[in-house]
């Protein structure tokens, strides 16, 4: 049998019943239709969070509370790890060759309320004046917190924007008083918009000297972390292991098992990618279930096409065709049904994308590997599922066949 | 009204030799004797009918001749090849280039024209488009199908007319047997004696072997010969004396 037999056979056969075939074929859709819409909104959140992490401060170390083994998350959660790093372990930093600037952080939830009477409640981070340099933080008016502004405890805050128009709308915040906590604060600044980074958004941050949210507000004379800007990218991993070193020493314990972590933006990025990898997967799998009920929908179809044409099967080896001829042509209808499925199912999947991210304001990212995964999916699915009906086709003795009422 | 084909020389041979062929089915613990232990041969260019009633094994013995199902034993030769032990595709291939089919109910496709009806076999064959035609067209001459009406569906077409289709389709490969069981079963008198008329033609003059089954003595007597089967065994054979012509109406 020549191919174009086999294809004008299956032209005939699949528009004999349009409203079945199109029924059957809509199950493909579906299925395709959602496995890229799915796999797109995933790896748009993926590539989301990797520019905005990117964007938060190049060559970035950060140093936390606790211990941290990569993979296996909080080790030590249980030895009040929460509160071990200081002021004075940013001093036990600053001989490392390598480091750029040094960042010490606070930071807490707090109440906050403006003059004329809105509030919010946002994340407020005492600094230090190096915490512009190292975040890849610009204020859009007014000034950042200054080195005097820590000395003297100053009253003072710098806003991100989604904050500051969260308190006065459209007015200007600058030069306004806030209250944090009940207290008293001066906005001297505002930063540009940043764009949130998955989890920390610091659009929507409040930022006071770091003494003032020590002694003031939070009463604590630790720091939630040191943020530490490298001079260039291969300094990294030396600096990590050199601050991990100065850092135990100073704290008196063992640098395999220290009281803090210490991870490079690689780091974050990694588990990130895994976490929407995962989401990625996850979503895909929900999909693919409906994928895998349109290719029981095919097999269904296929099964009672050859019930319906056993007369014309027995006709077909009667005349000469042989196993494989039978089944090479059934086999070739379930998939051309599904590959119609998937071709639909991948503009389908494609319209979806583009109106999560019109609508949902979620970034979305077709892949051309989405792309050919769902055409090899779909083909593999009609080859799966058209293979059982195809081989009972080719199977049928042409004296029973022709001999079927 | 007797009449017989001029005997070439080269019809020496037997193209078909059956020796002890038997066909038993066994469905659970009862076997059923369809064929028992039959003996003939039916030489190059016969017209043979074979005749007999209703379970007697007729449409058995046809699906052996026919090489669509295989002897429980004995050897069947066909152009003096054992085909009694073949496999499924070896048999394909040989319906496919040796022999036509008619059969009593038709068998058109219902989504294919005549044309396409016509040259399924050659699909098979893997034959170019070329040859499909031209053979597609001699066969329909032959089988003296109406050209107006080849691009038209088999629902189109009257029953007479479906089973000059079905004529045209067993020969467009050119086979060297043509097999009908019971090709006039569902037509009425009339159209019964153009499909009988085609045959007879095909015999003179084109030297086609045939072999008609059916239980009416009145088409048996169309051919040159009468087998007649009782519960699967020979009990006569022998050439029609008063040989009936076809009226061809056309
Ligand atoms: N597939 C089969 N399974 C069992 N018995 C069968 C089968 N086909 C035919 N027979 C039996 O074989 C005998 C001959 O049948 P058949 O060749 O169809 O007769 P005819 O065509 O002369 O009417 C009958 O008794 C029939 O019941
Ligand atoms: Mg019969």
């Amino acid at each position: 049998m020549r191919l174009q037999d086999i294809l004008q056979e299956t032209y005939t056969a699949l528009s004999a019943n349009k409203a079945r075939s199109s029924l059957t074929i809509l199950g493909i859709v579906i299925g395709i239709g959602s496995v890229i819409a799915m796999i797109s909104i995933g790896q748009g959140a993926s590539g989301q969070i990797q520019s905005s992490i990117e964007g938060l401060g190049s060559n970035l170390l950060t140093v936390m509370p606790g211990f941290i083994q990569p993979g296996r998350g909080f080790v030590s959660a249980g030895r009040g790890s929460s509160q071990t790093l200081k002021n004075e372990d940013t001093d036990a930093l600053k001989h490392i060759t390598g480091i750029a600037a040094i960042s010490p952080e606070l930071q807490r939830r707090f109440q906050i309320t403006s003059t004329i009477g809105n509030n919010t409640n946002s994340t407020v981070i005492g600094i230090s004046p190096e915490y512009a340099r190292v975040r890849n933080v610009e204020v859009a008016q007014g000034s950042f917190i200054a080195e005097n502004h820590v000395t003297s405890m100053g009253r003072v805050a710098v806003l991100g924007p989604t904050v500051a128009e969260d308190l006065f709308g459209e007015e200007n915040a600058l030069g306004k008083t806030i209250r944090i906590n009940k207290i008293n604060f001066k906005v001297v600044g505002v930063l540009q918009t940043k764009g949130s980074a998955g989890f920390f958004n610091p659009d929507d941050t409040v930022f006071v000297p770091l003494s003032t949210m020590q002694k003031i507000l939070a009463g604590s004379d630790f720091i939630s972390t040191i943020a530490i800007s490298v001079d260039s990218k291969n300094l990294m991993p030396q600096v990590q292991e050199e601050a991990t070193l100065s850092l135990a020493q100073k704290h008196r314990v063992d640098p395999q098992s220290p009281d803090f972590s210490i991870v490079s933006q690689a780091d974050i990025l990694g588990t990130l990618t895994q976490v929407t990898n995962t989401f990625t997967i996850f979503l895909a799998s929900i999909a693919g279930i409906s994928l895998i009920v349109g290719g029981i929908g095919i097999m269904n179809m296929m099964l009672t096409i050859v019930t319906e044409r056993t007369r014309e099967i027995g006709l077909r080896k009667a005349v000469g065709a042989k196993k494989h001829d039978i089944s090479t042509q059934f086999l070739t209808e379930a998939i051309m049904l599904t590959f119609a499925g998937g071709i639909i199912g991948v503009a389908l999947g494609w319209l979806l994308a583009l109106a999560v991210s019109r609508f949902a304001g979620l970034a979305t990212q077709v892949s051309l590997q989405a792309v050919l995964l769902a055409f090899g999916v779909s083909a593999a699915i009609g080859i799966i599922f058209g293979y059982y009906p195809a081989r009972r086709a080719a199977a049928l003795h042409p004296i029973e066949a022709l001999r079927y009422e | 009204m007797a009449a017989r084909a001029v005997e070439p020389s080269w019809r020496t041979k037997g193209m078909i030799e059956c020796k002890d062929i038997a066909k038993i089915y066994q469905s659970g613990e009862i076997e059923t004797v369809a064929i028992k232990d039959i003996t003939f041969t039916i030489k190059d260019g016969e017209f043979v009918a074979i005749i007999g009633p209703s379970g007697s094994g007729k449409s058995t013995l046809m699906h052996i001749l026919g090489c669509l199902d295989i002897p429980t034993r004995g050897t069947y030769l066909l152009d003096s090849h054992d085909v009694s032990q073949l496999s499924d595709n070896e048999l394909a291939e040989i319906r496919n280039r040796k022999i036509g089919f008619v059969f009593q109910s038709f068998n058109l496709l219902p989504r294919a024209t005549v044309l396409r009806n016509v040259t399924l076999p050659l699909v098979y064959a893997s034959a170019s488009q070329h040859e499909r035609e031209k053979a597609a067209v001699s066969a329909l001459h032959a089988s003296a199908f109406p050209e107006k009406f080849w691009h038209h569906y088999p629902n189109q077409l009257s029953g007479g007319m479906m089973q000059r289709v079905a004529i045209a389709r067993a020969l467009v490969n050119n086979p060297s047997l043509l097999l009908a069981d019971e090709p006039t079963g569902n037509l009425d008198t009339k159209t019964g004696e153009i499909v009988l008329d085609t045959f007879q033609r095909l015999h003179m003059e084109q030297g086609h072997t045939i072999i008609l089954i059916t239980h009416e003595l009145y088409v048996a007597e169309h051919a040159e010969r009468i087998i007649q089967i009782r519960d699967g065994n020979i009990v006569s054979d022998s050439p029609v004396k008063n040989r009936r012509i076809a009226n061809n109406h056309h």
